[in-house]
């Protein structure tokens, strides 16, 4: 009888004989050192080129002026007799490519973002913003020579004036590139609003062009804003097309039909370039660099700093 | 001596509805039937409510209670999968018609939601934003409509030093005010509230009932709630819903003192529910 029953296992027993302790409570105190250093690695990469950034900028202000640099209206670097390091011209066409592409983009990320959030249906919505995220995984050579290419001879066919390197072209691209990301930050930001204060405003006889723009809009216009920011200091570092398409250029103008250049693009000229190492243009890239760096930090500061300050509680 | 008695004329022309007689209908169910997608909802609904009155909707969790209160402003269509059959006839006009605009119904019958749902905007622009939409941009006049409908309210001299502060700073109870204020603030002709005092504490509650009480007599009121006591408290008028079916309408008095039907009487004794 006593046989026949099964054998009483202590639960706690088992678990007594299985367990390791000492082996446990070390792995437990290694755990967060390990995931310490792991997280420092992207931390001290910053601090690296930051570091790099500074050292080899401070070498080129001790042979040229801070002043002549921040506000010198020329760039010519590659003059034989006398070069001229004035990044004004640099930062205007970095500022024209970045104004024409805020100009394409915003109007078009915030409408594809009011479509996707408050009128699409689930399905469309699941075609949409998959179509919008392939978009933005295109590489930006791609829409280099899509800009060079295609964008430019249609703009010239129908405005002759328009040189075959120009700040308009690489300008609507670049907007182009950065629509998915405020169209997807946007949608993100507009879905998050609670259906009960879109209940509310329906409740009160509103359209759903009213919810949608005295409702929504205004409830989710941290993060639209902040995405917005985010998506213009893309435009500011942006490379590949502004290399390709704007041509080399530096002119301190409002003109957007002719050939510019901008601080990366500069960039890429040297770099691509014969300048020696130890040459002034070669120290001028990383003051060059540092001016792009400390630009789009501080977009992205102001990001942040929207996305706390202009939250609607809710 | 005879001064004291009104003339019937009088009373029609002044559209005096405290004075006893029969009161006209504001809204008129006729089989009425809902389907969320395979599920029927409502079935066969009859019911006829009079204005200026406080009606009650009781019933268990899942009995269509919530859902019948929000078909009467078509609020249900937010949800695809809903079809529905019948007839809701508000003020002689079918809700369902071909021509009815949605908007137009919802200017005349506001609501108030279970949970207090007040914009992220502050406290006069809530409560101007019903006015706004409908076209109303004096200054002058909106100053007015917000301050005659937080007194309306309630809820003036809480409010009336912060107007320009977020709503969302204020209590659950007084948010759940202001969302009454902004209902008001276009005079709908009814009122519709879907359990309005189920996330507020007791204080909170029975300020909002005594507030039921005082705009019974501007406004028709439909109240759905969860809480008997409530509706005996507050209502004049009680329907009781078990599955999507109306079990008994009546005099809240009646439903709660002799139910003529025993699963009225048995909901109402807490035998379940």
């Amino acid at each position: 009888m006593a046989m026949n029953e099964p054998k009483q296992v202590s639960v706690q027993d088992l678990i007594a004989q299985k367990s390791n302790r000492g082996l446990l409570a070390f792995i437990e105190k290694l755990i967060p050192k390990l995931l310490l250093a792991i997280a420092a690695v992207s931390v001290l990469t910053t601090i690296g080129i930051v570091l790099t950034l500074i050292v080899e900028t401070t070498i080129f202000f001790s042979r040229v002026s801070v002043f002549d640099f921040l506000t010198g209206t020329e760039w010519y670097p590659f003059a034989n007799s006398t070069p001229t390091y004035g990044i004004l011209p640099l930062i205007v066409g970095t500022l024209k490519i970045a104004g024409i592409a805020t100009v394409v983009a915003v109007p078009i990320g915030i409408a594809t973002a009011i479509f996707l959030s408050e009128y699409a249906s689930d399905r469309v919505r699941r075609i949409v913003k998959p179509v919008l995220e392939v978009l933005a995984g295109v590489p930006t050579i791609v829409y280099g020579y899509f800009a060079l290419t295609f964008v430019t001879p249609i703009l010239r066919s129908m405005f002759p004036e328009i040189a075959i390197f120009n700040a308009i072209s690489p300008g609507i691209v670049v907007g182009i590139m950065i629509i998915p990301m405020i169209a997807s930050l946007s949608e993100d930001a507009m879905s998050s609003v609670p259906n009960a204060m879109r209940d509310g405003a329906y409740a009160l006889g509103s359209t759903k062009l009213e919810v949608a723009l005295k409702i929504v809009l205004p409830a989710a216009l941290s993060g639209i804003v902040a995405s917005t920011v985010l998506a213009i200091s893309r435009a500011i570092g942006e490379t590949m097309i502004v290399a390709l398409a704007a041509g080399s250029t530096p002119g301190f103008n409002l003109d957007v039909t002719g050939s510019i250049q901008t601080m990366t693009a500069y960039i890429v000229q040297v770099t691509t370039g014969d300048a020696g190492y130890g040459t002034t243009i070669y120290y001028s890239i990383y003051a060059v660099g540092f001016t792009l760096f400390l630009f789009t930090l501080f977009m992205n500061m102001l990001a942040q700093f929207i996305s706390k300050r202009f939250r609607e509680e809710y | 001596m005879t001064t004291t008695i009104k003339p019937a004329t009088d009373v029609l022309e002044n559209k005096e509805p405290k004075v006893k007689g029969p009161k006209a209908s504001v809204y008129k169910t006729n089989q009425l039937n809902l389907w969320y997608g395979s599920n029927h909802a409502l079935k066969n609904i009859d019911l006829d409510i009079k204005e200026n009155e406080v009606t009650a909707i009781i019933g268990p969790s899942g009995c269509g209670k919530s859902t019948y209160i929000k078909t009467l402003n078509r609020m249900i269509e937010t949800i695809p999968s809903v079809k529905t059959s019948g007839e809701i006839i508000y003020r002689d006009r079918n809700i369902f018609g071909k021509d009815y605009q949605v908007e137009e119904l919802r200017t005349k019958v506001g609501m108030v939601f279970q949970k207090p749902n007040p914009f992220p905007k502050s406290i006069y622009d809530n409560i101007a934003y019903g006015p706004r939409i409908h076209g109303i941009k004096n200054k002058k006049i909106l100053d007015e409509i917000v301050e005659k409908s937080l007194r309306g309210a309630a809820i003036w001299d809480e409010v009336k030093d912060r107007l320009q502060e977020n709503a969302y700073g204020l209590s659950g109870g007084q948010q759940q005010r202001i969302c009454i204020a902004r209902c008001l603030a276009i005079e709908p002709d009814v009122i519709l509230m879907d359990e309005p005092t189920s996330a507020l504490d007791p204080i909170s509650t029975l300020k909002v009932e005594e507030l039921v009480q005082d705009l019974k007599k501007d406004y028709s009121i439909i109240i759905v709630t969860h809480n008997m006591q409530q509706a005996a408290r507050i209502s004049d008028k009680t329907a009781f819903f078990l599955n999507g079916e109306v079990v008994e309408y009546d005099e809240t008095d009646k439903i709660f003192s002799n139910p003529s039907d025993s699963r009225t009487e048995d909901y109402i004794s807490g035998r379940f529910g």
